[in-house]
């Protein structure tokens, strides 16, 4: 629901490193444990990114797997949501990856546009 | 804009001062236009905004003549799909005339000079994070408790911190900021129930960021060692990922709602420390499992820790307040720590 606000941030952020050079992709790295629908978030990138350096850009997202260390037992283990509980029973657990929502990286154009 | 609920966008959102009547607009940041003919552009105070405005405003369905005083003396070639080799696609809505390199007949990418990858390696929300670790920074230093009250809409955020400010009036000084889409309906009645109150009206927007605490705070001047109660809009999905500076997030359900609630809206219930069982007062009258409510949340969050009340009755309030009084304290002693 929030992945506007999360879109207009991608393209502030990109838009201002890009420092008047063309963006033509754009690479985020997204958790599967954040909440954020990754459809949302392409739907919005083509509409905010329009008028921008960035109209135009390929989006690319990476989602990583959520993983997380049981506090009671020690063990690291595949957390396919945000309470997905040990295999020894305990629901005390450390996340350890799923919760990145990163830009990793862009790729600009040669000239200054 | 976003097809759910266009939020981010702070396009009208505004503070009101209810002590004073004055009401200011959040502005200050850049926002995006759209025209009725399909153009978009963006105004506002980041350094690129304008540096390429109107260069590529040519996103028409069709290919009819613009307003914006463009030569198209050439052939367009406007909203077409490229598929790459690896899968990745987008869409190009740029006008493709000579000049425009890089998008060649073949869609092969190439181009005359030397393009360049670059990592950021940034957080998304790094601005909003920034901003609200000042927020707390700000609280810290005048030893004031600061908390983030969510809910969805109804249930009863609004009547407790009324019932809070009438009950503790007398032996704290409590402040609140409002945060709503629209009216500034809940300010008044903190107001009137006795606390001073700034109203955010988010417009659009689903949640409080911490820019707009920040605003609200710089108008409401919480004094030293106070409460401030943030009542954040109706929501329990976004406001879960938009820190505000706050000490704890206390999400509170009341009784009318489903017991599965935490799992159905994970991410708040896993983000609260404390949960507020709201309008226990209703249980006679309603098909509510308290006891599988309470589960429900422990399953999200193990640690996280319940109060059930009346905000109504005044039943169990007392847990929910000899709470607030040792945050207090703490938030005095880490002050001088």
């Amino acid at each position: 629901m929030h992945e506007l606000g999360i879109v207009r941030n991608i393209v502030a952020i990109v838009g201002d490193a890009a420092n008047g050079r063309r963006v033509r992709r754009v690479t985020l790295e997204v958790g599967k444990l954040t909440g954020v629908m990754t459809d949302a978030i392409m739907f919005c990138f083509e509409t905010v990114a329009q008028g921008t350096l960035l109209e135009g850009a390929a989006l690319e997202i990476r989602q990583i797997e959520g993983r997380a260390r049981c506090q009671t037992c020690g063990l690291e283990f595949a957390a396919a949501t945000l309470f997905t509980p040990c295999a020894c029973g305990s629901r005390q657990n450390q996340r350890l990856r799923g919760e990145e929502l990163n830009i990793k990286s862009m790729e600009l154009e040669g000239e200054i546009a | 804009m976003c097809g759910h609920c266009g939020c981010g966008n702070k396009e009208g959102a505004t503070i009101l001062n209810l002590q004073t009547g004055k009401e200011t607009a959040m502005g200050g940041h850049s926002h995006d236009h759209a025209h009725a003919d399909g153009t978009s552009h963006s105004h506002g105070q980041h350094q690129h905004s304008h540096s390429h405005a109107h260069a590529h405003a040519h996103a028409h369905a069709d290919a009819v003549s613009d307003s914006h005083g463009h030569d198209h003396d050439k052939e367009h070639h406007h909203e077409h799909d490229h598929v790459h080799a690896d899968g990745t696609r987008h869409s190009h809505r740029r006008s493709h005339d000579d000049e425009h390199h890089g998008h060649n007949d073949d869609h092969g990418h190439q181009t005359r000079s030397v393009d360049a990858v670059v990592e950021l390696e940034m957080r998304i929300l790094a601005k909003n994070d920034a901003l609200a670790a000042k927020n707390r920074a700000w609280f810290a230093g005048r030893e004031i408790l600061a908390l983030n009250l969510v809910s969805s809409p109804g249930a009863g955020k609004t009547t407790l911190l009324e019932r809070t400010i009438r009950d503790l009036c007398g032996e704290l000084k409590l402040y609140v900021i409002e945060g709503d889409q629209a009216t500034a309906n809940d300010g008044e009645r903190i107001r009137a129930a006795g606390a001073p109150a700034v109203q955010v009206n988010t417009g659009t927007g689903c949640h409080l960021e911490a820019d707009m605490v920040a605003r609200g705070l710089s108008q409401l001047k919480p004094a030293l060692g106070s409460v401030v109660m943030i009542e954040n809009v109706g929501n329990l999905v976004c406001p879960a990922m938009f820190d505000l500076g706050e000490r704890a997030k206390v999400v509170i359900l009341s009784v009318t709602e489903g017991e599965d609630k935490p799992l159905k809206y994970p991410h708040m219930f896993r983000a609260a420390e404390i949960m507020i069982l709201n309008k226990t007062d209703l249980l006679p009258h309603v098909d509510f499992d308290v006891s599988r409510a309470v589960a429900n949340a422990r399953e999200v969050n193990p640690d996280i820790r319940v109060f059930q009340v009346s905000a109504r009755s005044g039943d169990g309030l007392q847990s929910w307040y000899g709470w607030l009084r040792s945050e207090i304290g703490k938030s005095r002693e880490a002050a001088f720590a």
